[in-house]
């Protein structure tokens, strides 16, 4: 076992190592001369000077990348060239709207995926399930964004039930804040939902068709005691593997989301600041999310392990 | 009250999926604490015969006929009426233990399971009777064995576990398929007499599936020879065995290995049946085996012939009969 949570540590920071050099290096190879592109045409050569030096981007790239390395590390992610705000501050400020989102889309997902997902395994090839795998086939073919647009039309401007868009921050109207979350909510959620539920489907239909599902019934479960009590432990398995896979769309679908309810979300913010050239804030999120989803990732890993005891020998 | 006598009673089984039967009205009976083999090759129906009388057919199978078990019939009763006895009154130990155990479970908590469930034990009691139960099939260091996944077992180990799952409320019948098929050679006979000892230790009565003749001559008293989905012999093995009057049963005797026709020279077979078991789909008019029977007569390529004679019985229409034509 703990053999096992090393290897797994030791691949998560070799992951992260990677993945913050790709990303420094994409974004140096996307920016030109980043201090020029931030002051614009018009910008004297002492001036684009002057700012390369007070960022320390005329060092050498690996003297930078060790600089935002250490920073991050320590807590610093850097500060923006235009406003020279925190990017810590920046982010935390956006983080509880993301966050909320995120977590609660994932969770409606799942609430959606599970139910439906065990529902049209065990009733494949009646049409109660294929009416599940239908309305699940439509889910993954309706782009999150449509899927939000329609919502706030039906609950925003025809039925006037929720806010069609915007923010109210939590310390202002907590009450409030949950309802402009909600329509982001479900339609981040119907959609990882739809998506989820094909691969639960799938997992509970393997397992139905075990050995071991059939011992259990041979000694004296019902089918759907068999598939609660032995099943579903074993399909926890691959729908988990899933969950983590599905974190990067989960991020993804967040950035479209916040546009279409114009939420102040991290992704939101994302997408101004590479507008704006700001590399210092993007380089930081963005690894920022990385982290995140390594990490979540690493999370899974140890589930697995957990849930499956044929994992812990080390391998 | 012939029927409580009886472990089992089968009549008229038929399992089939849509348009492909599988089982085609087989009956046989086993007595309180009696055993009886099921012979055939693979797809002659042997599995399908045990696991219809089980109630736990693939989706899509359904079954038709009777079984006669512990005063009812066990065909259409509910998946909850039978969940009430599978495991108690009539319990299976499966051919492949490493993918029959739960891989996540801890095979103590899957015996114990069997326990609380049917016995309505608690789980300290639970756990001594399965201990006791360990002991009995030789398990070593049962506490440990206990808390071992099915992985850290093995597979003679974990078959004695699957025996031991089977045993464990005193079934009045036990149904062992192909117990030893997926084990070494050299754990086989010893997972065989754990079996044997334990069934008559309790006085459960066994149908064993398996297409292994000495198997079947070692431990049980009858013996039913299926072939193409039907029985085509049966009765008490000794005569089965010595005088078998089914051309198919004869050729299955024949070629198994005994030290008679064993021989090192280069190049020797043992006798085979010639031709290929008929895939469901495409059963030959007449007898299934005529195709195969060097006995076929123009009657045997139209009509199947009827299951005659007791106690030792055979469907052909020329049948062998005496001592003379056993192998």
């Amino acid at each position: 076992m703990a053999l096992y949570i090393f290897r797994r540590l030791a691949f998560f920071l070799g992951a992260l190592v990677a993945s913050s050099v790709a990303i420094f290096l994409l974004i140096r190879a996307a920016g030109g001369n980043v201090a020029a592109i931030v002051l614009g045409r018009d910008a004297s050569p002492d001036a684009i000077d002057a700012l390369a030096t007070e960022y320390g981007l005329d060092r050498p790239l690996a003297v930078q990348y060790l600089d935002w390395i250490g920073g991050m590390l320590s807590g610093d992610l850097g500060r923006s060239f235009r406003t020279n705000e925190s990017v810590t501050d920046l982010v935390t400020s956006r983080l509880e709207v993301s966050i909320p989102l995120a977590l609660m889309g994932l969770t409606l997902g799942l609430l959606i995926a599970i139910p439906a997902g065990i529902f049209a395994a065990r009733n494949a090839g009646r049409p109660s399930g294929a009416f599940v795998g239908l309305l699940s086939q439509v889910g993954i073919a309706v782009p999150v964004f449509w899927a939000g647009i329609l919502l706030s039309l039906l609950f925003g401007v025809h039925l006037g039930w929720l806010p069609t868009g915007g923010w109210t921050p939590w310390s202002v109207d907590p009450v409030q804040a949950l309802r402009s979350l909600v329509l982001p909510v479900l339609s981040l959620g119907t959609i990882l939902g739809a998506v989820m539920t094909r691969y639960v489907r799938s997992a509970v239909l393997d397992v139905m068709n075990q050995d071991y599902v059939r011992t259990a019934r041979a000694s004296g479960m019902t089918a759907s005691q068999a598939l609660l009590q032995v099943g579903l432990r074993n399909a926890a398995l691959p729908i988990v593997t899933v969950i983590g896979l599905q974190m990067a769309e989960l991020i993804g679908g967040t950035v479209i989301i916040e546009m279409v309810f114009s939420l102040p979300g991290l992704a939101r913010m994302i997408l101004a600041n590479v507008a704006a050239r700001e590399v210092i804030v993007v380089q930081s999120t963005v690894m920022l999310i990385i982290v995140f989803v390594i990490f979540v990732n690493f999370l899974i890993d140890m589930a697995y392990a957990l849930l499956d005891p044929r994992t812990r020998r080390g391998r | 009250m012939s029927g409580a006598d009886n472990a089992i009673e089968v009549r008229d089984l038929f399992v089939g999926n849509g348009d492909l039967t599988a089982v085609q009205g087989v009956s046989f009976t086993i007595p309180a604490g009696g055993r009886m083999g099921l012979v055939g090759e693979s797809g002659s129906g042997k599995s399908m015969t045990a696991l219809g009388i089980m109630g736990l057919l693939p989706a899509g199978w359904h079954v038709r006929g009777s079984v006669r078990h512990d005063g009812v019939d066990l065909v259409g009763q509910s998946d909850r009426q039978m969940s009430k006895r599978r495991g108690r009154t009539i319990s299976m130990v499966f051919q492949d233990p490493l993918s029959a155990l739960d891989p996540v479970r801890r095979v103590g908590r899957q015996v114990t399971s069997i326990l609380r469930r049917h016995l309505d034990l608690s789980a300290a009691e639970a756990e001594r009777q399965a201990l006791d139960l360990f002991a009995q099939i030789n398990l070593p260091e049962p506490a440990r064995i206990l808390r071992a996944y099915p992985h850290e077992l093995s597979g003679g180990q974990r078959q004695r576990i699957m025996i031991a799952m089977a045993l464990a409320c005193y079934p009045q019948l036990i149904i062992a398929d192909e117990p030893t098929t997926a084990l070494d050679v050299t754990v086989q006979k010893q997972v065989l007499r754990i079996l044997d000892a334990a069934v008559r230790e309790r006085g459960s009565a066994l149908l064993m599936i398996t297409h292994n003749l000495p198997i079947i001559a070692a431990i049980c008293d009858s013996v039913a020879v299926m072939y193409a989905g039907r029985i085509v012999e049966a009765g008490p093995v000794a005569q089965v065995f010595r005088t078998p009057r089914h051309r198919y049963t004869q050729g299955l005797l024949r070629s198994q290995p005994t030290m008679d026709n064993i021989s090192f020279d280069a190049g020797a077979r043992l006798p085979a049946i010639p031709g290929m078991v008929p895939p469901l789909t495409d059963l030959p008019p007449g007898c299934p085996f005529h195709p195969r029977c060097a006995a076929a007569s123009a009657l045997c390529r139209t009509r199947m012939p009827p299951f005659e004679g007791a106690p030792h019985g055979a469907a052909c229409w020329h049948p062998a009969d005496g001592a003379g034509e056993a192998p």
